[in-house]
């Protein structure tokens, strides 16, 4: 009985996102953007060089290893950077503050894996709109409720909190129609984790085999898109992009519950048109960490302010 | 302890009684591990005593696939025999029950050998359980796991019941298999750091002190006290963090709704105040060998007003749950793990100190940081159940932000002159370290064996490994229905056992 006054306590707490902005994004590092160029060729050297996934590729620098693949994209200002692959290390804008920023931009997710690549190439923008409409076509009928399945394929642990969050009464995603459930046979969306272990994609794929149509994947931080930092090894296949297609990728380090939160409505086709497409607005103050204060509308007691 | 490869057999079983003359002695014994030589493979026993964590080892001769177990007489001994077997495909002989625990291979399969250099080839696996050894009328299989109801991590429990108590639970943590051992080979020491904050990522600061700890010691590297400082403060709201969630579990199963809402409200509070204090809501990036990133970006007076607001509440909260007899009663007697029993496997944390362990490493073995800092002796507990380890936790936040408080307060004092708030660990330094610290889960440790400035063999050690081994002894005396308490108040992470 005494819990009830308590559970009114702290009166509303929960974000209004999406309906409006949520101010929480400028207090954490979200995700990395590529300022415009020219830029020194020997500081993007160095910034490529010291990444730790190979997620920076440089024009005219041969690509090799994980970097394989940025490369093509690195054409304009010369510099490219796959959100897939960073985990937010923050040596880039660090060592290069000129070029990478922390950007407080939660959405970030994309609906190909090329979206994650900025700065985004204008031919990627056109190719992403005939996936994105015939993406909303499919979801359509989940929009109002969607029952999402969440499945580890060899998270570090760190994925798990950030999905649970969702939960929480500040994200509160019931509110939004969507909810979680045990059983695969009853959800529309899986939600993976993990760098995809050698003993978890089988489960992983019988998961998404008993999920009835219509049904949508998402790829849920680095670990998933790309295989992060652990990568491909004995028992890691770098990614669940091979056992399940996937129709929504997510970066972040672990991916964080705004992110997470943001991808599921772009699956759903509920982002507005510039949202949700990996658009980054204008970049943020440079170098490391160093969040902004509080903006108004901070709903959350006792953090900061 | 170590010779020449030529004795064989009489120095291995010398090695085994002499490991355990040393545990009779009054160490604790905290782990195995095997690293490759030029010639044939080390054993390594790492034991707490006195005030650092020792390793003793002994080359197995080189064409040799098998040692004595030691599990007959360390008890403790027994998940890390079976994870040499499967990672090494050396041969513990007399090992009571040699199933596979962090990597089913199927038969004739090459192992992997984490640090031998071998570059590693996908692995084929045989997942189907073994047989089970229970019989009796009407005793059938739960397989709970490895996708399991809810948001958790993956991991298949395999439950023999009659219908409600439990005789039997089998652990299988393989899903998870990273093979992250094997991925720190070749690693530079910084990229190393970052590796060992994913090993376990709920506990990714601890993993990061415990990795550096190693790496300074083999570069006889001070860390700055400001940087130890700094570690302190984000490695003290780790810990509230994983206690808070732990309890948010207890607070779910019990159906405590209000409870649960308020408690996940201030684990966000939490992980956002940790975000604005470095950028990361786990607090990574913070820990790099030598020292610390930077300092903390925000005010002294700024944190100590987040921190006052959320103590406040989080205290308040817990006290009230804490008096709700409809929660306590779930958790008395429940999940027992006997005091002698919590001894004889040296169990760690929360878990050891609900029953009657008091080893702390914050205390016993103090590293940078806590060295300065007065620290406060939680009360151990010895009843051993699921609500002594939850007192435990509850106690636990108190002290760590009374240590954050502490660590913040004399960083303050300090501002104007902190130095460096890192000391560089030279590029090509070779040799093997030992570190540690104080995860929420317990005590995690590193082995580090490097040479030129590369990684050559890396074995994070997690608490969540050490006391999961535990996890089967706590259900003789309780049901199905228990079974979310126990595990919620185990507080593990999987991730850190399965590798």
């Amino acid at each position: 009985m005494p819990w009830i006054p308590r559970g009114l306590r702290e009166g509303i707490v929960t974000t209004r996102y999406p309906r409006r902005p949520d101010g929480y994004g400028p207090r954490f590092n979200a995700a990395v953007v590529v300022r415009p160029g020219p830029h020194d060729a020997a500081t993007l050297a160095a910034a490529a060089a010291a990444c730790p996934t190979g997620a920076i590729a440089v024009a005219g620098v041969p690509a090799s290893g994980p970097a394989e693949g940025v490369g093509r994209d690195a054409s304009a200002g010369g510099v490219a950077l796959d959100r897939g692959r960073c985990v937010l290390c923050g040596r880039c804008t660090d060592l290069a503050p000129g070029v990478f920023g922390f950007d407080p931009s939660f959405e970030i997710a994309g609906i190909t894996r090329d979206t994650l690549v900025v700065p985004r190439r204008p031919e990627t923008d056109r190719a992403i709109a005939a996936t994105r409409t015939e993406l909303g076509r499919r979801t359509r009928a989940l929009r109002r409720s969607v029952h999402i399945r969440h499945v580890d394929a060899g998270s570090d642990g760190a994925d798990e909190w950030e999905i649970a969050a969702l939960t929480n009464p500040v994200y509160d995603v019931q509110r939004l129609g969507i909810f979680f459930t045990a059983s695969p046979r009853h959800a529309d969306l899986l939600l993976a984790t993990g760098t995809g272990t050698a003993a978890m994609l089988g489960p992983l794929r019988e998961t998404y085999e008993v999920m009835p149509e219509p049904k949508i994947v998402i790829a849920a931080g680095v670990d998933a898109v790309s295989g992060g930092l652990v990568g491909r090894g004995y028992a890691t296949s770098g990614g669940i992009g091979d056992a399940v297609p996937v129709d929504v990728w997510v970066p972040g380090a672990p991916a964080s519950p705004f992110g997470l939160l943001s991808a599921i409505l772009l699956a759903l086709d509920l982002l507005p048109a510039a949202h949700g497409a990996g658009v980054a607005p204008p970049p943020s103050t440079p170098g490391r960490a160093a969040p902004a204060p509080a903006p108004e509308g901070d709903p959350i007691p006792g953090v900061g302010a | 302890m170590s010779g020449s490869a030529s004795d064989g057999a009489p120095r291995l079983e010398a090695f085994v009684a002499h490991v355990a003359d040393r545990i009779d002695g009054g160490a604790r014994f905290c782990g195995l591990l095997a690293v490759p030589a030029s010639e044939g493979t080390r054993l390594v026993a790492i034991l707490a005593w006195g005030t650092a964590l020792r390793a003793e080892s002994v080359s197995l001769p080189e064409a040799g696939l098998t040692f004595p177990s030691l599990t007959s007489r360390i008890p403790g001994a027994n998940w890390y025999e079976r994870e040499i077997h499967d990672l090494y495909g050396l041969e513990p002989a007399g090992h009571p029950q040699l199933d596979p625990l962090v990597l089913p291979l199927a038969r004739g399969a090459d192992r992997p050998c984490p640090g031998s250099g071998a570059p590693g080839r996908p692995v084929e696996l045989d997942c189907r359980p073994p047989p089970s050894r229970l019989s009796g009328q009407g005793v059938f299989t739960i397989p709970y796991g490895p996708v399991r109801s809810g948001v958790f991590e993956s991991v298949e429990y395999q439950v023999e019941t009659p219908g409600e108590d439990i005789p039997s639970v089998r652990t299988r943590v393989f899903y998870k298999h990273r093979g992250i051992e094997a991925r720190f080979e070749g690693m530079d020491v910084a990229d190393g750091a970052l590796l060992a904050e994913r090993v376990e990522g709920v506990a990714s600061v601890a993993h990061a002190v415990a990795y550096c700890g190693a790496i300074e010691q083999i570069a006889g590297v001070e860390v700055p006290e400001g940087a130890g400082l700094v570690r302190v403060v984000h490695a003290e709201l780790e810990r509230v963090a994983n206690h808070l969630d732990s309890t948010i579990r207890h607070a779910e199963a019990a159906g405590q709704a209000v409870a649960f809402a308020r408690l996940t409200l201030h684990k966000e509070r939490l992980l956002r105040l940790r975000g604005a204090l470095c950028g990361s809501r786990f607090g990574r990036g913070v820990v790099i060998p030598g020292g610390v990133a930077s300092g903390m970006a925000m005010a002294t007076r700024e944190l100590f007003a987040a921190l006052d607001e959320l103590q406040r509440d989080i205290r308040s909260d817990l006290r009230m749950l804490m008096a709700t007899p409809s929660f306590v009663d779930r958790l008395r007697g429940t999940g027992v793990i006997p005091p002698a029993l919590a001894a004889q496997y040296g169990a760690v944390g929360p878990l050891g100190r609900g029953s009657g362990q008091t080893d702390d490493a914050r205390l016993a073995r103090p590293y940078a940081g806590y060295l300065q800092l007065g620290n406060q002796l939680v009360d151990v507990r010895s009843e051993g159940d699921a609500l002594a380890r939850q007192r435990v936790r509850i106690d636990e936040i108190e002290g760590a932000f009374h240590l954050v408080r502490q660590a913040a307060d004399q960083l303050d004092d300090r501002r104007e002159a902190h130095g460096p708030w890192s000391i560089p660990v030279g590029g090509f330094t070779s040799g093997e370290g030992l570190g540690w610290a104080e995860a929420p889960q317990g005590e995690v440790f590193y082995f580090v064996s490097m040479r030129g400035g590369r990684l050559v063999r890396v074995k994070p050690r997690s608490a969540s490994f050490h006391n999961l081994g535990l996890f089967r002894a706590a259900f003789p005396r309780d049901i199905l229905t228990d079974f979310a308490f126990i595990e919620a108040s185990f507080g593990l992470s999987v991730a850190g056992v399965a590798g």
